[in-house]
């Protein structure tokens, strides 16, 4: 029993000076920790949102609307090759996801058949009802293509957003298989990103029809190849504008896009400057439609129906409407990010004010110092020197805890540091297991050596037993819990695993060498 | 006088009391189930979508006047309620009909009839089909967690009978404390889940340590019968358990009284727990062992 091999010995120290050697860095900000020397450790573990304050939106991507708009696509191909194959067709359209079409003679079926799934490519199978209805369906691969495409492409646009908006170290990351987390730490006010975030931003330039809504409105019908469209701006004098259907010109030119100050209005305006396509185009639009008014969309929305006064062929332009500084700075940033490929929606969203997050961290600290304080005092009157083997174990059990957070960079939340107070109770637990063991043996006459040992070798497998069912627990917990329950999780797990190591190697060293040294006639627990 | 008691040589008699305690654990599982059915979990809004604003004022408002002011704006139920100090102010809205730009109206909206200077601390909005998945999300913790600790049991006590009586235990502890969250009204939200999950694993842990001086005494088959053998075996870990039991309570009392009011649900039903997961454990698992006919093998 006294025999504690070199290499556990060793092993037992290094594991003790490690995490004290790694708790340090969290005393230290970012800054002051670069400039640190090289073998100085460098990881500190996060402060959750519901400390640091910040906001955490869950967004889901339409991913429906992007393969509609693929079938869509697919019965435009259809429409094309059936025409210039000059094959009578009828009844196309899309189904949902996947289109239809219906083949009028059947003497083209073959021909049809061949030219359609060459046209249409690999990854869209044909289905042929009844002799002559086509049924086109995208395979699985090119649906979680699409799908996937449509949610690393939000991603990118979303990241642009967010950065340009000036939130600093935003978390964006993929979820599933149509979902997005944006963490945003430290932000006050989550409205303005939201809209941000929220808005397709689809810039379309179309024509304005001369009817105006009012005799549409008289006649009761829009012109042909028309179609009514709201103003942004809903207390503006005019309401609705009749555009016409032709996109002209759409975001996707866009070069740059920056508020400015325009200097003979005075007034906030969003300059634009066009790539050279886009400027040829623009060019000619405004010369073919000059003194006809433009009507610039963005989702649909009309946010400016200018006239064009005169041809513009140097490819920049300002988009003038109701703007404040901040309206404009934000449109400008949406077009700078450019447009989403689906619009999304926000399906969760968490924030918390800094003052309730500085709040929180106050009464951690305090809860976890007294928890600490209590348990350490009474432990030490239940099993004096004992207790105070197992009290100093406990402290090490906390170090670790939270060395193995910082070098796995973990975060910490509040339910997280509940369940770092809640280890420290149950971490005595182990300790305790081995201590009324002993106490056991010693009644029943045993020397205090033999106490020890007995009582260890006896707790170990009721320990290892009651442990790893808390585990089971935890790592469920973890696998199914979501952002602050993961935090609690993780300190639970890292906890019982480093409070069994305190137990039975750190406590049981200690013992070790108080009998060695001290040698005492008799042990009282 | 304390650490006399937790001195002392325990012989109490466990296994005598085991149809009190069958019995009172069925009037209470029976309590929980009619009473979280017919009062409801007071569920926020994690599982049932909406959204919920913390706000602190910077004295003490009327909630009078604040609920006519919110019940003008036509935005549906709501609910108001104190957390934690008079100053501070849960309000919880139902999901809004429309999509996520009506929320964020409702929320504006929310904000304008409120004072200018008051402080919003927490502000979240979980929409109907989030909750709903992180509803089953939850039950498939629990049950996922039940059946793997069984399977443990069941295979390192080499006998069906312990891994069976464990779990019953453990639902007898997340049934009532089912109860316990519906005869209290605290919010039932995601830490809720959490909390269940760790009562079944304090339980559990407490089982075991029971099981385990069992399994011990049986292989030793110095006890003639399972009367004495069970008797021994809550006896010997008693002194143990009650130690745990305090140094947790303990650390869960700090956290209560200090912790803040948004842990505050959370602290109180691990208490709960506790108590609940430490009295099954020695009422209820072990002498269940005996009861689903565990038989001791005679030489």
């Amino acid at each position: 029993m006294l025999n504690f091999s070199k290499w556990k010995v060793i092993f037992v120290l290094l594991m003790c000076f490690s995490s004290i050697f790694f708790v340090i860095p969290n005393f230290y900000g970012k800054s002051e920790i670069t400039a640190m020397p090289k073998f100085f450790p460098k990881k500190q573990f996060n402060l959750g949102l519901d400390l640091q304050g910040g906001s955490h939106l869950l967004l889901e991507v339409g991913v429906n609307d992007v393969l509609r708009e693929k079938s869509n696509d697919m019965v435009d191909d259809i429409r094309k090759t059936l025409r210039t194959e000059k094959i009578k067709y009828a009844q196309l359209g899309s189904r949902g996801v996947g289109a239809t079409v219906t083949i009028k003679n059947f003497d083209d079926v073959a021909k049809a058949k061949q030219i359609l799934s060459k046209e249409l490519g690999r990854n869209v199978t044909i289905e042929i009802k009844n002799s002559t209805k086509f049924d086109f369906s995208f395979s699985k691969e090119q649906l979680d293509d699409y799908k996937n495409q449509a949610v690393e492409q939000s991603i990118e646009v979303i990241r642009k957003r967010v950065d340009e908006s000036g939130t600093k170290e935003p978390n964006i990351q993929k979820q599933g298989e149509k979902r997005i987390v944006v963490q945003l730490p430290g932000i006050k006010d989550p409205g303005r990103i939201k809209t941000l975030i929220g808005q397709t931003a689809k810039l379309n330039l179309h024509l304005l029809d001369p009817t105006t809504v009012e005799l549409a409105n008289q006649r009761g019908k829009l012109p042909p190849g028309t179609f009514k469209a709201q103003n942004v701006n809903p207390v503006a004098y005019e309401k609705e504008f009749v555009v016409k259907k032709r996109v002209l010109l759409t975001g996707e030119r866009l070069r740059n896009a920056t508020a400015t100050v325009d200097p003979q209005t005075g007034k906030y305006v969003v300059a634009f400057e066009l790539d050279k396509k886009g400027a040829k185009k623009f060019g000619k639009i405004t010369t073919d439609n000059t003194f006809q008014r433009l009507a610039i969309l963005l989702d649909n929305k009309v946010i400016s129906a200018p006239q064009i006064r005169e041809p513009i062929t140097g490819g920049q332009g300002n988009i003038s409407g109701n703007f404040t500084p901040e309206s404009a700075n934000d449109l400008a940033v949406l077009l700078r990010a450019g447009s989403l490929p689906a619009p999304i929606k926000i399906i969760e969203e968490r924030s918390v004010g800094p003052s309730l997050g500085l709040d929180s961290i106050e009464s951690g600290k305090k809860a976890l110092i007294l928890g600490f304080t209590l348990v350490i005092v009474f432990m030490f009157i239940r099993y004096r020197i004992f207790g105070l083997f197992a009290d100093i174990a406990m402290i090490f059990n906390l170090l670790i805890i939270i060395s193995v957070l910082s070098l796995i960079e973990g975060t910490l939340t509040m339910p997280g540091i509940a369940g770092i107070v809640l280890t420290v109770g149950m971490a005595v637990d182990a300790n305790v297991l081995v201590f009324e063991r002993i106490r056991e043996e010693l009644d029943s006459g045993r020397s205090s050596l033999n106490s020890i040992d007995l009582g260890y070798k006896q707790a170990f497998k009721t320990i290892i037993d009651a442990n790893l069912t808390t585990l089971i627990a935890a790592i469920l917990l973890f696998n199914y819990g979501s952002g602050p329950i993961k935090g609690f999780a993780v300190t639970l797990s890292i906890g019982i695993l480093s409070s069994m190591f305190s137990a039975l190697m750190l406590t049981r060293l200690m013992i070790v060498f108080w009998m060695k040294k001290v040698q005492p006639k008799e042990i009282v627990l | 006088m304390i650490l006399s008691f937790l001195k002392t040589k325990f012989s109490v008699d466990f296994y005598s009391m085991r149809k009190i305690a069958f019995m009172f654990s069925f009037l209470l599982i029976a309590f929980s189930i009619t009473y979280s059915i017919l009062k409801n979990l007071n569920f926020g809004i994690d599982f049932k979508g909406g959204i919920m604003i913390d706000v602190k004022f910077e004295n003490i408002p009327n909630i009078n006047v604040i609920r006519d002011d919110l019940g003008s704006l036509a935005l549906g139920n709501f609910e108001i309620q104190e957390f934690g100090v008079p100053e501070n102010l849960l309000i919880r809205i139902e999901k809004q009909p429309g999509d996520q730009k009506k929320q964020m109206e409702a929320i504006e909206k929310i904000k304008n009839s409120l004072p200018v200077n008051v402080d919003y601390r927490r502000i979240e909005y979980v929409g109907p089909k989030v909750g709903k998945e992180l509803k089953i999300m939850g039950i498939k913790a629990v049950v996922f967690s039940l059946i793997a600790m069984f399977i443990y049991i069941w295979f390192r006590f080499s006998g069906w009978q312990f891994g069976l009586a464990a779990v019953i235990a453990l639902f007898h502890d997340i049934i009532s404390t089912i109860g316990f969250f519906s005869l209290t009204q605290i919010e039932f939200n995601l830490s809720s889940i959490a909390a269940m999950l760790t009562i079944a694993g304090y339980s559990i842990n407490d089982t075991v340590v029971v099981f385990d001086r069992i399994r011990e005494n049986l292989i030793k088959k110095e006890n003639k019968n399972f009367r004495d053998l069970l008797n021994f075996s809550i006896n010997a870990t008693l002194s143990r358990t009650i130690m745990t039991s305090l140094t947790t309570l303990i650390a869960l009392i700090a956290l209560l009284s200090l912790g803040g009011e948004v842990i505050a649900g959370f602290v109180s039903s691990m208490i709960w727990g506790v108590v609940i997961g430490t009295y099954s454990s020695i009422f209820i698992a072990s002498p269940l062992i005996a009861f689903l006919g565990f038989k001791l093998i005679k030489n």
